[in-house]
């Protein structure tokens, strides 16, 4: 027990060995929460190629709808038949299949923008790579060795990647993975990928706090109004302390 | 009519009686600063925070399969649940930045020394005791670093020789942090330590009335009354401290709110965001990192090396680091209280206390590095050595005069 | 104090600073006090249910879920609509005045179409589920009976319309849901043409 304790300590205090993730530069997603329009987008394209293997599962659909303003019709086209309008977007993949299929279950992504943060996401669907040792043919730069398909082939095609010689210091030289060709074979141009990956992007960081709809509108008045009652106290504490001398 | 009501009551229950003793008699320096919003802040922030809870409380679950989901379920199913949430989250930040800035108050103006010392006193016992209640609750949204922060806390206690192994489990209630964990933390939270945080700050404010405030010229205003038996420097609480308490708060709550609305995560200080991955007791975090507010005291026990294998020296010395602002009172041997009138010597010591403060509080947020590691350690020795020095350095103090009367500056 | 005091600034600005503030804290407790009402789940769990009809036998009454209550429909058979005209002169309130059902079901069979009522199946007295008694001849009930609910926590007695009888405990007719027929064999509960109940 002590060991293990111990152990856990020594992992967690003095751990040299930095986040183990990749170390390519962010590129920067700029979301824009007041268009609807992409985010409505950026929603189609989430159910129909990650909602079949992650779930969402305290995102409701027809909260989604009414934030983003889907209509009832294209609403019930994005769902299950099954599923009902104030379901939570659940997903249909065994979790125990999923295990065999993945080696993990894949995350749940309700929050996982509030994780990664938007510019990482951005990122990480740009950085997808051709390699034929995974099990899915696919790398990522940013998410090395990722455990899932690159799911919107479709769209963006695939990219090779690109090697440079590194010599170790015994002389050797190996080639690493530099960075990555322009894509081909998808069915959209790089610009039009980029705006879908950044309406995807834009869906997730609504969906990751639904309230960011309106609690910046909310503020402003909020102290709009304290900057006016501070404003009154103000004079209030001048006036009684004219007694102070 | 509200007079006889008000006879009929007071025959009953000293209601003007205490509202005179406390508020409408009861007299407090006129010269107070910016530095004495902070008491009242405080008392603010713990009301905030009381209720905001209560509210969580009702949709919270406090079961290790569906906690993270609940504070989801405020987040989004809840009517407001996110500003609920986020009142509280914010609030505890807010509320340690309230009582740093009392704390240092403090600090200024002697108000420690006698003859305050029990004020002081129960003022580090509610301080210990905000705490754990912070550190408590920060393990009930249940993510990554609840989890993995709950679960490095609690094996410092492992630490702790021949008992600590069984200290540390029973504390958990199971072999890791676990469900268990979860619902004893939580029942500590929501009621057992802040019924006993209410009760200190009665205590607390009890023993200040008492003996009356401090000022920042650091005079006794008793010494000098009127005819009527009233300090010539002191004017009744209310009106006048509650109208310029009033307008604090107020102003308070616009960089509150700003906060609140505009910033919750704070830069991921205040909610960090591994904390939006579920625990799993199977994969720690990269970095583990504690709340902003526990930083300096977490640095202070990474900058002691382990003794044969046992991190137990680096437990004590961050004990010893929060405990030891109770011995302050008898550390500070300088007659004058305020640092207006103290020496250049002190106030240089007080300046590298704040710097130091500071880096601990930023290298604890770091992951640890062979140069922070020194740079700890160094501030480590900084930081006791304004204590343990203090008794030589304030001993024989070249202070200025202090005045007879209170200045208004 | 010293004297100069303008005391009517001072009432004046004491007023306006307390008006702002109560304003300030009538607006902060509002998300407090809606907190407290149904969540979306809570919402998402109560939404309408539909209600297959197209197998019900006539005189048959099924039962479905709807926001945690009992929700019955009946088919009443040619009898039992009969019955309840004869049943008029022992009830409480025979046409429906009190406000216990939505407009379309405010006429003699509490109904849409004549045969399908829809009840909220709990007792308008205390909360129990009354007991389902199609009989038109019940020696138990009375010679007035001609089929109903009977309450077993306080004998209530209601007819096949969800009318309550005159002096038993309960005070009300059953309620009736908002509904609507989506198509001949479908009802669904809990909205109707005019929104979600």
């Amino acid at each position: 027990m002590k060991k293990l304790m111990i152990a856990i300590l020594m992992m967690a205090l003095p751990a040299l060995g930095m986040a183990a993730g990749s170390s390519i530069p962010l590129l920067s997603a700029n979301i824009d929460l007041d268009d609807k329009e992409s985010l409505q987008r950026g929603a189609t394209i989430f159910v129909n190629n990650c909602l079949n293997c992650h779930s969402a599962h305290y995102m409701r659909y027809n909260r989604m709808s009414e934030d983003l303003g889907i209509s009832e019709s294209d609403l019930k086209a994005m769902m299950f038949t099954t599923d009902r309008v104030g379901d939570t977007m659940k997903v249909a993949l065994d979790p125990k299949e999923a295990k065999s299929w993945f080696g993990t279950v894949p995350p749940d992504l309700t929050v996982i923008e509030r994780f990664r943060g938007a510019d990482w996401l951005y990122t990480y669907f740009l950085s997808f790579y051709k390699d034929d040792s995974r099990p899915f043919g696919v790398n990522n730069l940013l998410f090395k060795d990722v455990g899932m398909p690159h799911a919107l082939t479709g769209m963006q095609g695939l990219a090779d990647p690109i090697y440079k010689d590194v010599t170790l210091p015994d002389g050797t030289i190996i080639q690493v993975v530099d960075g990555i060709s322009q894509p081909a074979g998808g069915s959209m141009s790089v610009p039009d990928y980029e705006e879908s990956v950044r309406d995807l992007v834009g869906f997730m960081v609504y969906m990751a706090e639904p309230a960011k709809l309106v609690r910046y509108d909310l503020g402003w008045k909020v102290i709009a109004f304290l900057i006016f009652l501070t404003f009154l106290l103000y004079l209030l504490k001048k006036e009684y302390w004219r007694d102070i001398h | 009519m509200k007079n006889k009501i008000l006879e009929w009551v007071d025959d009953r229950f000293p209601l003007t009686k205490t509202f005179n003793e406390h508020l409408g008699q009861y007299y407090v320096p006129k010269n107070f600063n910016m530095w004495y919003f902070f008491g009242s802040l405080a008392i603010m922030m713990l009301v905030i925070q009381i209720v905001s809870g209560i509210f969580l409380t009702m949709n919270y679950k406090p079961d290790g399969l569906s906690a993270f989901g609940s504070v989801e379920y405020i987040m989004r199913d809840v009517e407001w649940g996110w500003l609920i949430r986020y009142m509280h989250s914010t609030g505890a930040s807010f509320f340690f930045i309230v009582i740093y800035l009392h704390m240092f108050r403090g600090l200024l103006y002697g108000s420690y020394k006698k003859p305050r010392e029990l004020v002081w006193m129960i003022g580090v016992g509610i301080f210990l005791l905000l705490m754990a209640e912070a550190f408590m609750g920060y393990l009930l949204p249940w993510g990554q670093m609840s989890y993995w922060g709950a679960q490095v806390i609690i094996s410092l206690f492992g630490a702790v020789p021949f008992i600590g192994p069984e200290l540390a489990l029973w504390i958990r209630g199971d072999f890791v942090v676990a469900d268990a964990t979860l619902n004893r933390f939580f029942a500590f939270h929501v009621i057992a330590a802040p019924l006993v945080l209410l009760g200190l700050v009665v205590v607390h404010i009890t023993a200040l009335h008492e003996v009356g405030s401090n000022n920042p010229d650091g005079i006794d205003i008793k010494k000098d009354k009127d005819e009527n038996g009233i300090p010539r420097d002191g004017i009744p609480f209310h009106p006048y401290y509650t109208v310029k308490d009033a307008f604090g708060a107020s102003l308070f709550l616009i960089f509150f709110c700003a906060v609140m609305f505009f910033w919750p995560e704070g830069g991921g200080y205040f909610i960090e965001a591994p904390n939006f991955v579920p625990a799993d007791p199977l994969k720690t975090p990269d970095h583990i990192a504690p709340v902003w507010y526990f930083t300096p005291f977490y640095t202070i026990l990474r900058a002691i090396p382990s003794i044969a294998g046992s991190p137990f020296p680096g437990v004590v010395a961050m004990g010893a680091s929060t405990l030891i602002f109770l011995l302050l009172p008898w550390l500070d041997r300088s007659p004058v209280k305020s640092i207006r009138y103290r020496s250049t010597t002190f106030k240089l010591w007080v300046t590298m206390f704040v710097i130091v403060f500071f880096i601990l509080g930023y290298l604890g947020t770091k992951a640890p590095s062979p140069v922070f590691n020194i740079i700890g350690q160094i501030c480590t020795v900084l930081y006791f050595a304004f204590f343990v020095c203090m008794p030589w350095y304030t001993k024989n103090e070249k202070c200025k005069p202090v005045p007879e009367r209170v200045t208004n500056k | 104090m010293s004297d100069g005091v303008d005391h009517s600034k001072r009432r004046t600005l004491t007023i306006a600073a307390g008006a702002a503030g109560g304003v300030g804290a009538a607006f902060t407790a509002v998300p407090f006090v809606a907190s407290m009402l149904p969540s979306a789940k809570a919402q998402a769990a109560g939404a309408p249910v539909e209600i297959d009809i197209s197998r019900m036998e006539p005189g048959q009454r099924i039962t479905a879920e709807w926001r945690g209550k009992p929700v019955w429909v009946i088919r009443r058979t040619k009898e039992q609509l009969k019955g309840l005209d004869d049943i008029v002169p022992y009830l409480r309130d025979p046409n429906s005045e009190l406000p216990m059902q939505p407009d379309y079901a405010e006429n003699a069979y509490r109904s849409i179409r004549e045969e399908f009522v829809v009840l909220v199946g709990i007792c308008t007295h205390l909360g129990c589920s009354p007991t389902f008694r199609p009989e038109v001849i019940a020696a138990d009930l009375g010679e007035e009976w001609r089929g109903g609910f009977f309450c077993p926590c306080h004998g209530s007695k209601f007819d096949l319309a969800g009318r309550v009888f005159n002096g038993v405990p309960a005070p009300k007719n059953l309620e009736i849901p908002r509904h609507k027929f989506i198509s001949d064999t479908v009802i669904l509960v809990g909205a109707d043409d005019q929104g979600v109940a």
